[in-house]
């Protein structure tokens, strides 16, 4: 019975490895392939979140109930939490430093900032 | 009194999921010193809805296994853009109107939004956000109000 | 044990990638979002680590690893907004 389990564990933390994976490689290469800055943040987002969360996923299935998978799943709380923070800021810091994304097709920016004078 | 309760027993488990002793004297020594965190916490005026959210209703969780599908959901979209031989990006700057009450419900709107591949929130005035969208299916309207409806769901005030 | 070598291998490809960008630049933002996914894929590596080498410690070390890329991210940029004032890079002119 406990091969079995091992097996079931092992499957589901390989699948959870290869979707993770498939993820952060396709994040790093739009990374190099992505145009600009604006669109190499989302990329970053692909990397961040869903990768990232998918890994520590594969890593407490192979910890099982032990005190690895309980520091695990902090870790994961964690990047869930600061990741977005980091990736707005970055966003922000270019936003205000005047960057703007190429080929823009709709731009709502005046309707948000007003007639605001940059800082 | 909540408050302080409520940041005891985070600290506390916080501590045990680091150190992983339970021998008695380690556990006290663990207990003093989340003591004197919540001592400092009360002297810096910490405790507020800000640093120990739990006026937070409990279906949050539920929103986060919700969230986790629509990250997947627009993680494969944003994926399927990158591998395109000719991406196709249609990059936007778009206003979205945030319907919550509190500074938390913003946040963790904000945030909901950066956190989905695709979107990312720019710049936040009082009620508007600004969201730059990669493609034009990021960009839609109906998505961001049904997150911004549940978010407002699980925020008390 | 070979799957988790596997991971490892196919992670560190993506650092190698990332660092491709990081070096690229051209913008200082695309140089700080590169050191944060660096950072995060680092993390991941630090707690694969830990099981192929059978040491939980690593744990900790990359919980702490977390902590300080989240910190050094935002302090970078901090720096950069303050220094520089919002003013336009010359390589960001388009």
């Amino acid at each position: 019975m406990d091969i079995t389990l091992d097996l079931i564990r092992d499957i589901a933390s390989g699948i959870s490895f290869a979707v993770g994976l498939a993820f952060l490689l396709i994040g790093a290469l739009g990374m190099i392939r992505l145009p600009d800055v604006w669109a190499r943040i989302h990329a970053a987002g692909v990397i961040d979140t869903i990768g990232a969360e998918l890994i520590v996923f594969g890593m407490i299935l192979q910890a099982g109930f032990t005190q690895a998978s309980l520091k695990l799943l902090l870790i994961g709380l964690f990047l869930f939490v600061t990741s977005p923070t980091a990736t707005h800021a970055v966003a922000n810091a270019a936003f205000t430093a005047g960057l703007r994304p190429l080929n823009l097709r709709k731009n709502q920016s005046a309707n948000v900032l007003g007639g605001e004078t940059k800082p | 009194m909540a408050k302080a309760i409520g940041l005891l027993v985070a600290l506390f488990a916080l501590w045990l999921t680091l150190s992983g002793f339970f021998k008695p004297f380690l556990l006290m020594l663990g207990v003093l010193s989340c003591l004197l965190t919540l001592y400092l916490a009360y002297r810096m005026k910490l405790l507020d809805d800000e640093a120990v959210p739990i006026q937070l209703r409990p279906a949050l969780l539920l929103y986060w296994g919700w969230l986790g599908g629509e990250i997947f959901k627009s993680a494969v979209a944003v994926s399927k853009v990158i591998l395109m031989r000719e991406m196709a990006l249609h990059q936007q700057l778009i206003a979205v109107p945030a319907p919550q009450k509190t500074d938390m419900g913003h946040v963790i709107f904000a945030n909901s939004i950066t956190l989905t591949p695709g979107t990312v929130t720019v710049e936040t005035r009082p009620g508007v956000f600004l969201v730059h969208a990669l493609t034009e299916s990021a960009a839609d309207a109906e998505g961001f109000a049904e997150m911004g409806r549940r978010v407002a769901e699980i925020e008390a005030w | 044990m070979t799957m988790l070598l596997a991971t490892a291998a196919a992670l560190f490809a993506a650092m190698m990638m990332v660092l491709i960008r990081l070096f690229a630049g051209p913008t200082v933002y695309d140089r700080v979002l590169a050191v944060n996914t660096f950072g995060t894929l680092t993390v991941l590596l630090l707690g694969l680590l830990g099981f192929i080498t059978e040491r939980p410690d690593f744990l900790d070390i990359a919980i702490l690893y977390a902590l300080i890329n989240f910190v050094a991210t935002i302090a970078i940029l901090k720096f950069f907004r303050y220094r520089a004032l919002g003013r336009r890079s010359p390589l960001a002119e388009e």
